[in-house]
């Protein structure tokens, strides 16, 4: 299986260099002569710069200015003609009444997008890693078809997030699939995107849908990893399944319950694209969250306030940043118990 | 491993189902109806006619009503199917509908008008695939440039991702130079960064590069993926230092080692990243939804979202237009899926 497997990623890898080949022949003359005045090691640089210079350019350096974008006013859009401010739109931002009350502070669709976001975390990831745990140990039976049934439920990870909610739009709207399906059990259909709550349910479910594959087989090769005869020992002692599941499945797949939460919760409060074609953050600000706050300050509202949305991105960067940094120390210390091991 | 789930969940006994086969079952079935139906009626929908989508309780089959031209009208007429008090049943023409009572007319005899009770009439309908709601997105409307403009992106994307980010990690895992660490610390460090929290600056510099409205802006910021460099260095570290020592014996430069010896044993990582990137290049959406505003430019997520996003949505071409722009990853996902699945188990790559 495996040789198969390499054998086709290697005529595939063939295939992909092919053209990279008649380029390499052209730039190999010149870069002789340039490897004459680096020498050998000097080629490194020369190797990385293509990479770094991207980098640079369209990560490091926006980075760097957007700090003073948020220290800037006005609506142009290079920052040499906009106006220091100082702290004035982390200022604005922040004055509220009260904290919980958006209706309270200046920017209150700010507050709405925080609280609509912080509530979406909590639920999504909470539903999200439970779905995940489910399918990943249902996975992990003795069953036949296996790479079938994984396929079945990794098959909405790869699909756009447009599509995704169209799809689904097409299935919640008035005369949809679901509202058939509740129509024929003898309800009453309900216009599922147009009332608040459940359109924020919608949004909880679709992105579930859309991911949970990803997560369940990532914990599937955690479940996999396992060592045997750990259960073959509780067998031999007629420790009951469910004792087994406590004391040593969930146990040993903590360190990947981990990444996953935190994986999880990383994507949550950014979540923007497939609710945004869904719902468009409606109905009214319901589904409004932080990504979509952002982009519609800085790029889509009629008041466009580029210093307002870097203020708002920063912050949001600031929890990514903690939230990062936890996921690669668990991942530093899942390495160093695997050598252990 | 087998031996493992049958512990975890055997059978009691040894015979009968124990609640976790049931369960099992269970979830298996719900994931096959949940994950797979949303597409499948996706698909099914997208065959019918604009009238069949606006029926309530919609039809699985894509049915189209029957119309007829009658002599003395300048409108086509729909046909039904009228059963008479006797219980025969005979087609006639609507010309209008009053309350309850339907004005129908005979095709072979339009002279007279016949009043029907509209409880004694059924639409006459027959099967029929909506093939336009494909061929006229690709006519009347831009979809064949958004197509177009999707496909660059990806292609070129993709490729340029594959050569710089195997360069980078040819020099990061074959190299000892000064400064090495802190280039690992810089890339691990914008992991952290997704493009949610950069986008004004980043617009502000695609802006002022005369990128705004071009595909180029659209490829450029994502060629630098970190997590692609990673893949490929982790990969690249475990060829054997030795060819390229016996290489430079040779008098190979460092390029035909990048070129010949380097890229060649990488396939199967370069494989793996190549398909990454053309999902990710192709599924897309909120910065080309920002860097582009110009119809010409659209690629094919940004222009679906516009014409989904429009007053009067009409569903019929954007269904279509959904399985289209769905059409590339379902073939990446049924033939290639098992990179994908043990990419992801291996590296955590998403």
């Amino acid at each position: 299986m495996g040789d198969v497997r390499n054998g086709i990623a290697t005529r595939a890898g063939a295939m992909i260099l092919a053209p990279v080949g008649w380029l390499a022949k052209v730039f190999d003359a010149p870069l002789r002569m340039l490897q004459r005045r680096t020498g050998s090691n000097g080629m490194a640089v020369f190797f990385l710069a293509p990479n770094m210079l991207v980098f640079g350019i369209f990560v490091l350096f926006p980075l760097v200015i957007n700090i003073l974008y948020s220290m800037t006013g006005g609506g142009a859009l290079f920052l040499g003609e906009r106006t220091f401010v100082g702290a004035d739109q982390y200022g604005r931002l922040f004055s509220c009444g009260s904290y919980l009350d958006p209706k309270s502070c200046t920017e209150d669709l700010f507050w709405i997008a925080v609280w609509n976001t912080l509530a979406f975390v909590v639920l999504q990831v909470a539903m999200m890693v439970a779905v995940a745990l489910v399918t990943a140990l249902v996975l992990n039976r003795e069953l036949r078809a296996r790479s079938f049934w994984r396929a079945v439920f990794f098959f909405p990870v790869l699909l756009s997030p447009v599509v995704v909610g169209l799809i689904w739009r097409w299935i919640l709207q008035r005369q949809g699939l679901l509202n058939l399906m509740v129509f024929e059990a003898g309800g009453t259909p309900v216009n599922w995107l147009v009332e608040r709550n459940w359109a924020f349910t919608a949004a909880i479910m679709v992105s579930v849908w859309a991911h949970v594959g990803f997560y369940a087989l990532i914990l599937l090769a955690g479940l996999q990893a396992i060592p045997k005869d750990l259960y073959e020992a509780a067998e031999m002692d007629g420790t009951r399944p469910m004792r087994v599941f406590w004391r040593i499945t969930l146990p040993l797949l903590a360190p990947n319950l981990l990444v996953v939460l935190v994986l999880t919760l990383i994507r949550a409060v950014q979540i923007f694209d497939e609710i945004y074609v869904l719902t468009g953050g409606g109905p009214g600000t319901s589904t409004l969250f932080l990504t979509q706050y952002i982009y519609e300050v800085g790029f889509a509202s009629m008041l466009r306030n580029p210093g307002l949305a870097s203020a708002a991105s920063i912050l949001m960067g600031a929890v990514l940043v903690v939230l990062t940094l936890i996921q690669l120390g668990i991942a530093r210390r899942n390495e160093q118990r695997g050598k252990m091991r | 491993m087998s031996r493992v789930a049958e512990f975890l969940f055997r059978r009691r006994g040894g015979a009968g189902w124990h609640w976790t086969d049931v369960f099992t079952w269970f979830w298996l079935i719900g994931g096959l109806i949940v994950m797979f139906g949303p597409a499948l009626w996706l698909v099914n929908s997208s065959f019918k006619t604009p009238a069949a989508l606006a029926e309530f309780p919609p039809t699985v089959l894509p049915y189209v009503t029957a119309e007829a031209v009658v002599e003395g009208y300048e409108e086509p007429l729909q046909l039904f199917e009228v059963r008479n008090d006797d219980g025969s049943v005979r087609v006639l023409a609507e010309v209008r509908r009053l309350g309850t009572v339907a004005q129908m007319v005979d095709p072979a005899n339009p002279g007279e008008i016949i009043r029907v009770n509209i409880k004694n009439r059924t639409p006459k309908r027959s099967i029929a695939f909506a093939l336009d709601n494909y061929v006229q997105p690709f006519l009347a409307f831009d979809f064949f440039l958004y197509l177009r403009n999707s496909v660059f992106v990806t292609v070129v994307a993709t490729l340029i991702t594959l050569l710089t980010n195997s360069m980078a990690a040819f020099a990061l895992s074959k190299y000892n130079f000064r400064g090495r660490s802190a280039v690992m610390m810089l890339i691990v460090a914008t992991l952290m960064v997704p493009l949610s929290v950069i986008l004004v600056p980043l617009y502000s510099v695609i802006s002022a590069m005369g990128l705004f409205n071009s595909l180029w802006g659209v490829i450029l910021p994502t060629v630098a993926t970190p997590t692609g460099v990673f893949m490929l260095r982790q990969y690249m570290l475990t060829i054997p230092d030795e060819l390229i020592d016996a290489a430079r014996m040779d008098k190979a430069s460092e390029w035909q080692i990048y070129w010949r010896i380097i890229l060649p044993l990488t396939a199967p990582a370069l494989a793996v990243l190549a398909i990454f990137s053309v999902v990710w290049r192709w599924n897309d959406f909120l910065w080309p939804l920002i860097v582009l505003s110009r119809k010409e430019v659209y690629t094919l997520q940004v222009g679906l979202n516009t014409y989904a996003g429009q007053l009067n949505v009409q569903w019929h071409y954007i269904l279509a237009m959904t399985v289209v722009t769905m059409i590339p990853v379902v073939l990446v996902f049924i033939f290639l899926q098992r990179f994908i699945t043990t990419g992801i188990a291996g590296s955590g790559l998403k």
